[in-house]
This record gives C-alpha cells, structure tokens and sequence, in this order.
C-alpha cells in the first residue's frame, strides 16, 4: 500500500478538502476518472474548483481504505451512469423512441434522439446517450433476456 | 384540492400527479405555494420520485418512502446552491456553518430546479427584508414559464415538439411525393390495365384452336383455315396491342417515378439545410451522404420498376382468377390452392427480410464514413503512416455488411425457391385433376391446355411478386431513413410568428445566458450587453466557451437557458435566415467552396456586380494576391480551398463578410492560424470590416484586440472582467495573467522584438 503524498477530508459542507505536501490548502476537491469506461480504477485526477489538477491518483485499490471510501463515495455522488438491465418496451423503431428501461439504478424511461446516440463500447458493451445528454451503459448485450436483445438490435 | 385562490398558485406549474393531497396536508393555513420542483433521483442516485415546495415562509421537501415533510424555514443564513454534473443537478441548502440538505434530480429538470433557485432567493430577501417582492417578468410562457416576448404567442422555450417518433409507414407517405403527378400516375394505371387485359387474350384463343381446330384434326376433320388466321390474328394482334401499351405505360411510370426521387432528394437536402449545427454535430458525413444518395435512388428503383410490376400481377392475377372461375370453377379452385401458403411465407419472411435490410443500410452508412472520415483527412493518414489501420477500418466494415447481408440472403434464398418449388408443385396438382376431369369428360382438353398456360403465368408472376417482398422492405426502409431526416424538427425552430427585422442597430444584449452541449455545461450566467457600433473583444483560455458564446450569438444552437435578444427583441422570434443575414461571420478556418475566386467572396450575396466583388477583394487586402493567380478571380479553388494558403483563405473570407455589409461582425480567432506578418495584412483588413459595426472579435493573440471598446474575459463558462485593456491590466486579475503568460511567451520567440507589438501601440496612445 503507497500512501499518496496529500490528504483529503470532508468538511461540513461536503466539500472535500486536499492539503498538498507543501501544505497547501485546496477545497472543493472533485475528483474524476480518466478512463471511466475503459478503466474505472485505473488514473483518478482530483481537480480543485478551478479545474486544476491539485493530485492523481494511480491506482485506485492501492488507496489506504479511508482515503478510498472518501474518494469513492464522492465519485458516487458524481457519477451517473444507469447500467441498464432489461428493456421493457419501446415507443417505436423509429427514432426518436421513448424507452422505458430496468436500471440498476431503477425503473427509467429514456429518449433515443438517433440511432448514432448508441456508441458501441468494445466486443459487446453500448453506451447510449439519451436527449437529455444521461449517457446509459449496457455492460454486456449477451447478458440481457432474448426480450431486450430482440428490441435492441433493432437499433443496432 | 389546492385551489388557485385559495393558495395564490398563479404562475407555477400544476403539481406532479400523487403529490397534491400530501402537499396539501403539509401547507399550514395561509400558506402560499410559490415554486415547486419534483426531484426524481434519491441520494444515492438511485430513481425516486420527491417533491421539494417552496411558500412563502419555507421550504418543504420530502422523498417517496418518507413519513414525512422535512422543512426549513427561511432565515438569512440559509442559501440554496445549485450545480450540475454528467446528467445529474443537485441542489443544496447550507447555513452558515454546514450543509443541511442535497436534493438530486436528472438534467432535464434543471429549468424548473433554476427556477425554483431564484424563487428562493426572492422569498428569502422578502422575509428578511420584509418588503414585498416586485414581479420582474410580465409575460411568462403557462408551461415552463419561460419570459415571452411581446409578440410571442408560442414560448420558444418550450413550444417545438421535437419528440413525435414518425409513423413506421414510411412508403405511404410517399404519397405526398407523388401528389403532383396524380395525372400521368393515373394514365399509367389505366394503361396498366388495359395492356395487362390485352395479354390476357392469348390463352384464352387457346382454347378454341385445341377445341375447334387441332382435336377435330386428329378425329379426322381437315383444318379450318379461316378459323386458323383468324385465331393466328387474334394472337399477334394481342401480342403487339400489349407489347405497345406495355411501352407507352412503362416510359409514363418511369418518367413519373424518377421525377419523385428527385424531388424526395430535393426536398431532404433542402430540409437538411435548414437543420442546425447540433444536428450535424450528431451526424456523420457519409451516412447523410447516403441517405440522401442512395436511398433516394432506391425508392426511384422501387417505384419505376417494382411497383409497376407488381400492380401488373395484381391485375393479372385478378382478371386470370375471374377467367379461370368463369371457364370452371372446379379446376380454378385446385389452381389457386397455392396462394394462401405464399401469402403466409411472404409474411413470415416480411419482417426478418426489413430488419436485415435496415441493418444492412446501416452498415452501407458505415463504410461511407470511413470513406467520409478517410478521404479528407488523407493528409494526417499519411503522415502519421496509418494507410493499413484505415484499410483495416474499411475492411471490419465490409466484413459487417458481408455477414449481414449474408444473414438476408439466406433467408431470401431459401425463399425464393420455394416458391418455385410451390409454383411446380401447383401446376402437377392441376395436371393431375385435370386430366382426371378430362377423363371423366367434365372439361375439354382445350380447357385444360388454357388453364395450364393461364396458371404457369400466373405463377410465375407469383414468383416475381414475391421479389416484391424484399423490394418494398428495401425501399421502405430507405423511405424511413429519408423521413428520418425530414422529420427532424431544426433545434433552431422557426418562430411561427417571425417579427420582421427592420432597421437593425446592432445592439446585441446577452441575458442570463446559460448553454449545455448535451449535460456538458458550458456556459453559465452569461450577461453582456454590446452597444450599437461597439467592439468587444472576448478573450479567454481555449475552451472557455467563447465559439460556444458566438454560436448562441449567430443562432446556430438556441440557449439552454436565459436570453439574447438584439435591439431588444429576442433573436429567437426573428425569421433565421433573416437574422443571420445581418452578422458577418469570419472564422479560425475559413471554408472555401468549390468554385471560382469570385463565387466564393459572393457567398453571401451571389448578386454582387464584379465591381463590388473587387471592392471587398481590395479592402480585405486579397484583391493583389488574387491579381497573381493564373485566372485571377476566375480561378478555380478547389475543394476546401487547396491551393490557397491559409492567409489566402483568410483574406478571401473577410472579403466576404465585407461584401454582405453586415451590422454585426464575428471574428472567431480570425488570425490565429497565420503567421504575425500575415497577421499584420489581415489586421489591416479587418480593422476596414470592424468600422461602424457591432463587432465581437475572439483572439488568441491580445494584440489583435488593441481597436476593442470594451475586453470580456471569460473563463470556464463565466465572465469573470469586462473593462479596456488599461482598467484589467490595473486590475490584475484574469486579463493580467492571460496578457503576462502571453508576453513571456513572446518574449522566448526569438522572430518577435522583445516587445509586443501591441504593447508599443499602447505606449504610443498614451503619448
Ligand atoms: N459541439 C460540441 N459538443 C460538445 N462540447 C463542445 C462542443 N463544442 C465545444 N464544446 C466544449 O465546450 C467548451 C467550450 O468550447 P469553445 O466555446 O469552443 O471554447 P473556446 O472557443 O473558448 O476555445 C469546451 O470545453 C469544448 O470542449
Ligand atoms: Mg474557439
């Protein structure tokens, strides 16, 4: 375990607090991953409230488990990105259609603007950007139900 | 019930569904309901429907699953603050030593969360002030209560419907294409009729020559020559009456069929034109291409041959089934046993065969945009050695469309066939019942002999109408990817009611302004008024949104939020075209059309003479350089202005925008991609364009903005100063650091004086 060369606390608001090695003082610290889709762990940027980058974080899992949970728990605060689990039905075949979906995150309803909002993510994997700009992650196509496949490859 | 007057709701949207009574129970008496916000995500993110109220006395807020209103009082320690992130808003109240709650909600409450911000704000100052608070906006829009102008019936904000998904009938609505050609569609139609009832005739006079002639010959009787020419006759007659109605009727339809996918491609090109720069923003080059390409072509394919066929074997399906029934009706009924079992086969077969077809245009769209992405990027390929990558591109997605279209045509081949094979099948069951009735002397043999000439027609038109099939899935599905296109409704929509632009004064006022590029904000509380006549030069690292702040400006995306209205009327209530023909617009990377010197500088105004042409040439300081090239303003600048260098191209844009003499000037980092002496020329040239006009100038370079009224800093998304070169170099702040990283820079170019040029300016004013 490395332990990184700044700390981080939350302060009553919420808002983290980075103190850098040179004693430096940075609140409303956010912290952002470089690969969120390719390597979720992997590279973790905390930016200050200017957009600076005030740390890095290498590797996330190398953390101490205080200064991850912090950090984890502010990255759940930020990041939204429903992975869906099963298409109920869909407005049309057309676009734009109205897709009401199962989450992970619960029931939704999302609106595909094009066939090209669909970005396909490796082998199996799609990231659909809805009108509103909520990007929804399907993990693995292959592991939907034959009812969702069906109605997703329409798309495809 | 929460009543209108009894709780003074006015303004404020109807409450969400399932939140009134609890709402109701919540309010104490004279409690009035100012703004409320129905949230739809819970801490962790997760969906869950909440609602947080606003009264004049407090804040009420409350999750589904919760027993009940958690609420805070107004007290001048309280704020409520808001931001947005990834699709996802938040708002928060803090006091002054902490945070006391977080609400979540997706981005597209984020107008109705603003809203309820600024109530807060309101009702918080009134409280502890105790005055009452005055209404700002007269009109608002019922729905979102976005302001309206006057003027404005529709709220721009929220009246365009962009949602409608178009109806999947897509051929239908062909129809509307094919309204002005009623007339010769009509002709082609009885034409079709009476050709197909003219090739009727030759079976039919089979009957007769087995019958009267050929069967009497055998019995011994010697042949009837007259009946003989005359049924010969009757053949060939029939032969050419078909063969010619067949002509003229074909050329009709063609003729009227090529007509329609023109007009179809016409028209969606002409519809894509008018869609916004978010539309292309989302769309690739070389699907649009062939979209508009070759599915219109197909659909021409589609009505000029398939269509005609296929109303031909409807027609000659119909009237061989009446002749057949009325000759006997016992052997017609065997004969069309078959046509259930093709009916249910090409309906099976139906709707694979459209998926397939979709999938495989989608694909075809593919590999044109590599073509698409390819081509014009040939330059970074190249130099970068990546050929075999892109080669490789294009073959995944060859390889793609070959294994989907291998998919449809394993279906479509196994389909075909079998209907052959029912066809063949059909005809032995005939020639089975009918030599059996012929032995039993029900019919002649010259019935029989009509019949199975009539039915190997019939069923080989059966065969060609199944074709039908996979045509008509093709051509609808193109039909739907051209509607797609044509249904998309301009992010830019045009005011119902346009307000005429006259005498424009160029007084460009920015309100509030807030713009997202999907959940991307990028622009937040921008305010800025520019006078008539005024300079503005906006600087700002890159990225800070200024192209983002000039796009609003010109229209080319409409704002997320706030206002920007010119001579005081929002620019979202002027006719687009209009509106845009009062700014000139000169960007970092000038686009230069295919076509000559003098074309491209008449762009914006094709009916300039030549010598208005020269005259902007000349003040734009491109009138000597063109003088130099072989064919001067008639030489051919080729795609993308090959050919030209880049201060060329510049200098050929100014022109331009000088030709349209327009009250409002952009200048995009106008000279940012040339070197200082060119610069310098343009410069020159620009400081002719800027005179008397509205003019906001982007430059990365702060020498280029020395002739500015008024500089605006912006950085992330905000302006953070506004005030003359001297005013923010006192200031230090911003502008101070901007200009001194910049002056370091210069300082290490060894080309530059250790000066700026601009600096001396400056010193030059002063003296
Ligand atoms: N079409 C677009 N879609 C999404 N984001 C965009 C788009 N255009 C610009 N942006 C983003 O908006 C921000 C502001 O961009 P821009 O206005 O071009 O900056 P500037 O002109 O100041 O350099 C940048 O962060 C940029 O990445
Ligand atoms: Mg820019």
């Amino acid at each position: 375990m490395q332990a990184p060369d700044f700390q981080l606390k939350r302060n009553n608001f919420g808002r983290l607090v980075l103190t850098a090695a040179d004693g430096t003082i940075c609140e409303g610290i956010y912290p952002v991953r470089a690969f969120p889709i390719a390597a979720p762990g992997e590279g973790i940027a905390l930016l200050g409230p200017d957009g600076h980058e005030a740390g890095w974080i290498e590797r996330l899992e190398l953390l101490p488990a205080a200064l991850r949970q912090l950090v984890e728990d502010e990255l759940a605060q930020r990041e939204f990105m429903p992975e869906i689990l099963r298409i109920r039905e869909v407005s049309s075949f057309a676009t734009p259609s109205t897709w009401k979906i199962d989450t992970d995150r619960g029931e939704a309803a999302l609106l595909l603007g094009g066939e090209e909002d669909i970005r396909r993510l490796g082998k199996s994997g799609l990231l659909i950007e809805d009108s509103h700009g909520i990007h929804f992650l399907v993990r693995d196509i292959n592991r939907l139900d034959r009812a969702s496949r069906r109605l997703l490859d329409r798309f495809l | 019930m929460i009543s209108n007057t009894s709780n003074g709701l006015g303004q404020i949207p109807p409450l969400p569904e399932g939140w009134q009574a609890e709402l109701e129970a919540g309010l104490g008496a004279q409690e009035r309901l100012q703004v409320c916000l129905e949230t739809d995500l819970d801490a962790g993110l997760h969906y869950c429907s909440g609602l947080l109220a606003l009264t004049d006395r407090r804040l009420l807020a409350r999750q589904s699953g919760e027993p009940a209103w958690r609420d805070w009082a107004f007290r001048p320690e309280l704020s409520l603050v808001h931001h947005d992130h990834a699709g996802v808003g938040t708002l928060e109240l803090h006091d002054e030593a902490r945070r006391l709650a977080t609400w979540r909600y997706t981005i597209g409450r984020n107008p109705a969360a603003l809203r309820l911000v600024h109530a807060f704000e309101r009702q918080r100052v009134r409280h502890i002030s105790g005055q009452a608070i005055e209404r700002l906006e007269a009109d608002l829009c019922p729905k979102c209560s976005a302001p309206l102008e006057a003027g404005q019936e529709e709220c721009p904000v929220c009246s365009p419907e962009t949602h409608a998904p178009p109806s999947t009938r897509a051929l239908l609505r062909l129809g509307r294409f094919a309204r002005p050609y009623r007339w010769p569609l009509f002709w082609g139609f009885v034409l079709t009729l009476v050709s197909t009832a003219a090739a009727m005739v030759p079976p039919y006079l089979i009957m007769p020559l087995m019958d009267d002639v050929l069967i009497p010959y055998q019995n011994g009787k010697p042949i009837d020559t007259g009946l003989v020419s005359l049924l010969l006759g009757g053949l060939l007659g029939a032969a050419v009456l078909a063969w010619g109605l067949g002509w003229v009727k074909t050329y009709i339809l063609s003729l009227v069929a090529e007509h329609i996918g023109s007009d179809l491609r016409t028209t969606t090109f002409e519809h894509l034109m008018q869609l916004s720069l978010e539309y292309y923003g989302g769309k690739r080059t070389g699907d649009l291409m062939t979209r508009i390409g070759s599915e219109s072509d197909r659909i021409c394919q589609f009505l000029s041959v398939h269509v005609i066929d296929f109303a031909t074997d409807v027609l000659m399906i119909a009237m061989t089934a009446v002749i057949l029934l009325s000759v006997d009706p016992w052997l017609a009924l065997v004969t069309l046993l078959p046509l259930p079992f093709i009916a249910w086969m090409i309906q099976l077969v139906r709707n694979r065969l459209r998926i397939g077809f979709e999938k495989a245009d989608r694909i075809w769209s593919e590999i044109s945009n590599v073509l698409a992405d390819t081509i014009p990027g040939i330059r970074v390929v190249k130099a970068f050695a990546q050929e075999g990558r892109e080669t490789q591109r294009f073959h995944a997605a060859n390889a793609i469309n070959l294994t989907v279209n291998d998919r449809v045509n394993r279906i479509w081949s196994l389909f075909s066939p079998t209907i052959t094979l029912l066809t063949e099948i059909g005809l032995l069951v005939v020639w089975g019942f009918g030599i059996w009735q012929v032995s039993r002397n029900q019919i002649t043999v010259g019935v029989l002999t009509a019949f199975i000439a009539y039915i190997s027609r019939f069923y080989t038109r059966l065969d060609s109408m199944s074709r039908i099939v996979s045509a008509t899935q093709r051509a609808a599905t193109g039909a739907k990817r051209l509607f797609d296109i044509l249904d998309h409704v301009s992010s830019v929509p045009e005011p119902i009611k346009p307000v005429r632009l006259e005498q424009v004064q160029g007084r460009i006022e920015v309100r509030d302004v807030g713009f997202r590029y999907g959940n991307r904000s990028v622009l937040r509380g921008v305010d800025l008024t520019v006078e008539p006549g005024e300079m503005i030069g906006l600087v700002g690292h890159s990225g800070s949104g200024k192209t983002t702040l000039v796009n609003l400006i010109c229209r080319f995306y409409d704002v997320t939020e706030g206002a920007i209205r010119l001579d005081g009327i929002d620019i979202r209530s002027f006719a687009v075209a209009d509106y845009r023909r009062n700014i000139g617009l000169v960007l970092q990377e000038p686009f230069l059309f295919f076509g000559t010197v003098a074309d491209n500088i008449a762009y914006g105004k094709p009916e300039a003479s030549r010598q208005q042409i020269v005259a902007a040439a000349r003040a734009a300081h491109a009138h000597e350089f063109v003088l130099r090239l072989p064919q001067g303003y008639d030489s051919l600048v080729g795609e993308r202005g090959q050919g030209l260098s880049g201060g060329e191209r510049q200098r050929i844009s100014i022109a331009r925008a000088l030709l349209i003499d327009p009250h409002m000037l952009i200048l995009d980092e106008a000279t940012s991609s040339v070197d200082t002496e060119t610069e310098k020329e343009i410069q020159t040239a620009l400081d002719n364009l800027v005179r008397g006009r509205t003019t906001i100038a982007i430059a990365h370079r702060l020498s280029t903005l020395r002739r500015a009224d008024r500089l605006v800093v912006l950085d992330r998304g905000r302006i953070v100063e506004v005030g003359n070169h001297d005013e923010l170099m006192a200031r230090e702040g911003a502008y101070y650091r901007l200009y001194q990283a910049q002056a370091r820079n210069i300082d290490v170019d060894l080309d530059e004086t250790t000066e700026p040029a601009w600096k001396v300016e400056h010193k030059a004013k002063e003296e």
